[in-house]
């Protein structure tokens, strides 16, 4: 297998206060970045789309057939209780074709299996997923994490987004992206954004450390079947945040770690946390050109490189934040920003909404 | 008149015209090949005693001096060559082992001449190390596999010793005795200078150089020549010698003539004793004694310096490296086949051990196969011999690489493999006071700086080429490299594709 190389466009749209808001204007965002894309693949992510299912965990799965249903849904039967399944409601258009199985399941891990394993709830879920999508053949979970859900395709991102019929969806943050891939994987698996739990992460760019992140995390268990760049990082995050407990803005520090000319500079304590999240984790620093958006139950992340190869700008408006690859993303849905900035390389933006926890 | 069965491998050219008769060869020959005749005013020279140091063609004023390879040949056989004849007769008059130094010669495959390393086009841009940071500053040492926070949140920093480089080079262990003092002082000065650390070897550290201390490895071999507890603590880290790779499975032998005064004080043994480093360590007969050991200098150093444990590459490197891992050992040396060495003997040299490449690559997967790889840091030995052996063992999987031989050509060394004989033109291996002062230790620590300013320049030049600008991304990361005129097996082992995939 060889590794997917893509240049791409990517959106993402948050209210601080946890407002929801229709899908329509994630939509419109990135549709303002055709020309980023190629109809190769798009994707969104959205927050806060199933509160009344919002303690289980909601598993969007592709299927090639009716057989690896069967298998994926017996396997799922032996580890969760399945409180809810559908088809997910799609719309048919002549630019979205050969369209898998698309199913939901609301699940949560089954009381005995979990105690079981002697994992904690989250470790479990992670674990089957990576069991049915190395496992199952033609059964694939593209999202995993509790009132949030993923949905991509092959295809130009606003055709998928109206496919999805993401208009009717309504959340409180949501991340999109356009892909641009040098190559054709014509799989509906291999579009962004990529997922585990509720971590999502969608980006632009290439990064030059790729193999030496991919082989650093695959030590933890993880396995990097997709071979791009953003599969790598959403493990990378899923790691530090997750099991190792890192806070995000401390991943930010060891994704786009400071040069140490700036380190050297700094104050005594911050000086020597850097220098320890840089020695420690020094094979999960990111080189080579990216700006991602990270999405996560309460929350959106931006970050660039380290020397900012990558365009990406940040608009404000009262509650809302946005974020893009192009400034005309965002004012094609708010034109009237309080503060609109590029952040600098490396320098995380972090946006967390109240009283969801993170 | 006896026979003669060896035939002088190399003829000394002398250009009568040219020469002046300034007897300057004659002088500078340790080996006495050069002869005044003053009958006839003129130098002549005797062939079968030139090793090919170049020394005298070096110094010659005008020029007149160049050594050729003999064009005396035997009858042309490619299994019996004139090297394995010339053996025999060695053996059959002598009676002895072969022996010889430096690092094995013998045409066998050099990985690092087969893999090629990528560069930036279009999707990913190279970065101009003269515009951008580039940085190769790395850390060697165990990383913690979980983090603790204090009451506030904070991270709490403690962390298991660690070696801050600048580059992620080193000068390999070369032991004072097989090597000058005036050696041991230009590598200390230099890695003092450079940032890195120089490795004392198995015969302790002379009184005059613990000032270099931050800079040291102190070694302790299976002999434990000139160890205690102040050459302990005086280094920043402490290395225990279990192999070399130009000698897997055997120790060392400094014969009595090179134990001086000073060696015999440093060495701490009676002056003109041989000093013999036996085979094993022989409180080391298995793992577990190695973890004693380890926690023995631990203990003894306070658990404030790290310890590295220096193998051979040999058969069963991967399955050795992973044992060390878990023995508490700070970082794996592996040292290569074609690591140098003052003196072995040639058959061990030539025919045991393996290539670092392989050793190194399947090293660094085995210990991420089994999830211990941030345990212990990986330096890499035995031949690299340039800027790019240096980028493609970091992108193998090296944490660091350890330099010895590259070091001694900077120095003046000029590979004539006769190290063993005490006798060397260029002032680095031997202990006759007139041939070490030849080595200026001013100029030396100069040279070996010049050095690996060099490297360094050459590292981050192919680094941004890659479009890295940290050392870090490209530690183990194979995908910068593709092999030529590998087989399946070779890159799988390597864990590379092969050119054009
Ligand atoms: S041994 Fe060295 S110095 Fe002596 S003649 Fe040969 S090349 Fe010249
Ligand atoms: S150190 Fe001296 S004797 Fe040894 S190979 Fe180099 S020049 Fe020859």
């Amino acid at each position: 297998m060889y590794r997917n190389v893509s240049g791409c466009a990517i959106s993402g749209i948050i209210s601080r206060s946890g407002k929801r808001f229709s899908g329509e204007r994630i939509i419109e965002s990135v549709a303002t970045m055709r020309e980023r894309s190629n109809g190769l693949g798009g994707g969104f992510a959205a927050y806060g789309i199933y509160p009344e299912y919002k303690d289980y965990y909601a598993f969007h799965i592709f299927y090639n057939d009716n057989a690896a249903k069967k298998e994926c849904e017996t396997f799922l039967e032996e580890h969760f209780d399945i409180i809810n399944l559908s088809r997910i409601p799609t719309r048919k258009i002549p630019e979205i074709t050969d369209e898998p199985l698309i199913w939901r399941y609301f699940v949560l891990p089954l009381p005995t299996k979990l105690a079981a394993s002697q994992l904690d709830e989250r470790e479990y879920v992670v674990r089957c997923v990576f069991r049915i999508n190395t496992g199952i053949d033609g059964a694939y979970v593209f999202s995993s994490g509790k009132n949030m859900g993923v949905f991509k395709a092959v295809g130009f991102p606003e055709d998928v987004g109206r496919f999805y019929k993401l208009e009717e969806y309504e959340g409180y943050c949501f991340t999109a992206h356009g892909r641009y891939p040098t190559n054709t994987p014509g799989w509906w698996g291999g579009a962004h954004p990529f997922s585990l739990l509720d971590y999502t992460v969608v980006h632009n760019g290439e990064i030059s450390s790729y193999d030496a992140n991919r082989r650093s995390i695959e030590m933890y268990g993880y396995k990097c079947t997709l071979l791009t760049d953003t599969e790598v990082i959403a493990y990378m995050i899923d790691y530090l945040h997750r099991r190792i407990g890192l806070t995000l803005d401390e991943i930010c520090h060891v994704f786009a770690a400071p040069f140490w000319s700036t380190i050297e500079g700094k104050p005594k304590q911050e000086r020597e946390e850097l220098k320890f999240l840089r020695n420690v984790f020094s094979s999960l620093l990111i080189t080579g050109p990216f700006s991602i958006i990270v999405g996560f139950e309460g929350g959106m992340m931006a970050l660039n490189d380290r020397l900012k190869l990558r365009s990406m700008v940040v608009g404000e408006k009262d509650d809302m934040v946005y974020v893009a690859s192009e400034e005309a993303a965002i004012r094609i849905i708010q034109n009237d920003l309080d503060r609109v900035w590029s952040p600098m390389g490396g320098e995380g933006v972090i946006v967390t909404v109240e009283g969801v926890k993170n | 008149m006896a026979v003669e069965y060896i035939q002088p491998e190399y003829e000394v050219v002398r250009n009568q015209e040219r020469c002046i008769v300034c007897r300057v060869c004659e002088r500078q020959c340790a080996n006495q090949v050069h002869e005044y005749l003053k009958d006839s005013n003129r130098m002549v020279a005797d062939d079968s005693k030139c090793v090919n140091c170049h020394r005298c063609v070096a110094l010659c004023p005008t020029r007149a001096l160049k050594i050729v390879k003999s064009p005396h040949t035997f009858k042309e056989n490619t299994n019996w060559s004139g090297k394995a004849i010339s053996e025999i007769y060695k053996q059959a008059e002598s009676g002895g082992v072969l022996l010889s130094s430096m690092g094995n010669p013998e045409n066998y495959p050099v990985y690092f001449d087969k893999m090629l390393l990528n560069a930036s086009q279009v999707t990913n841009p190279s970065i101009d190390p003269l515009r951008e940071p580039m940085e190769t500053r790395v850390f060697l040492g165990a990383k913690p596999e979980r983090i603790e926070r204090d009451e506030k949140g904070r991270i709490i920093r403690s962390l298991p010793p660690q070696i801050q480089l600048s580059m992620p080079v080193m000068f390999s262990a070369m032991s004072y005795g097989s090597i000058s003092y005036n050696a041991h002082e230009s590598l200390a000065r230099a890695a003092a200078e450079l940032g890195i650390l120089y490795n004392t070897g198995e015969g302790g550290l002379h009184e005059d150089l613990y000032k270099y201390g931050k800079n040291t490895i102190v070694q302790v071999a299976s002999g434990r020549f000139g160890v205690h507890k102040d050459y302990l603590e005086s280094g920043a880290a402490i290395e225990i010698k279990m192999g070399q790779g130009a000698k897997p499975g055997i120790g060392g032998h400094l014969p009595g003539e090179k134990v001086g005064m000073d060696i015999s004080r440093t060495r701490m043994i009676p002056e003109g004793t041989d000093a013999i480093s036996p085979a094993p360590h022989h409180d080391i007969y298995s793992i577990e004694d190695l973890r004693q050991l380890v926690y023995s200098l631990k203990e003894a150093t306070g658990y404030k310096k790290p310890v590295i444990v220096k193998i051979a590459a040999v058969h069963n490197v991967a399955a050795i490296a992973s044992g060390i891992a878990r023995s508490g050992a700070d970082m794996i040396a592996i040292d290569g086949f074609r690591g140098g060495t003052g003196a072995a003997p040639t058959r061990i040299r030539d025919h045991v051990g393996l290539p670092i490449e392989l050793a190194l690559a399947s090293v660094d997967k085995r210990l991420r196969d089994e999830g211990i790889r941030n345990r212990v840091s990986i330096i890499a030995g035995g031949s690299i011999r340039s800027s790019a052996d240096v980028v493609k063992a970091i992108a193998l999987g090296a944490d660091c690489v350890y330099i010895a031989t590259a070091a001694l050509v900077a120095l003046g060394c000029h590979l004539c493999r006769s190290c063993h004989t005490g006798k060397c033109n260029w002032g680095i291996a031997t202990q006759r006071p007139d041939l070490v002062k030849r080595l200026n230790p001013n100029i030396g620590f100069r040279r070996l700086v010049n050095l690996l300013t060099a490297w360094q320049h050459e590292i981050k030049e192919m680094m941004g080429g890659m479009g890295i600008n940290s050392i870090e991304a490209l530690r183990g990361n194979r995908l910068m490299l593709r092999g030529v005129g590998l087989n399946e097996k070779e890159l799988e082992i390597l864990g590379i594709k092969h050119a054009g995939e």
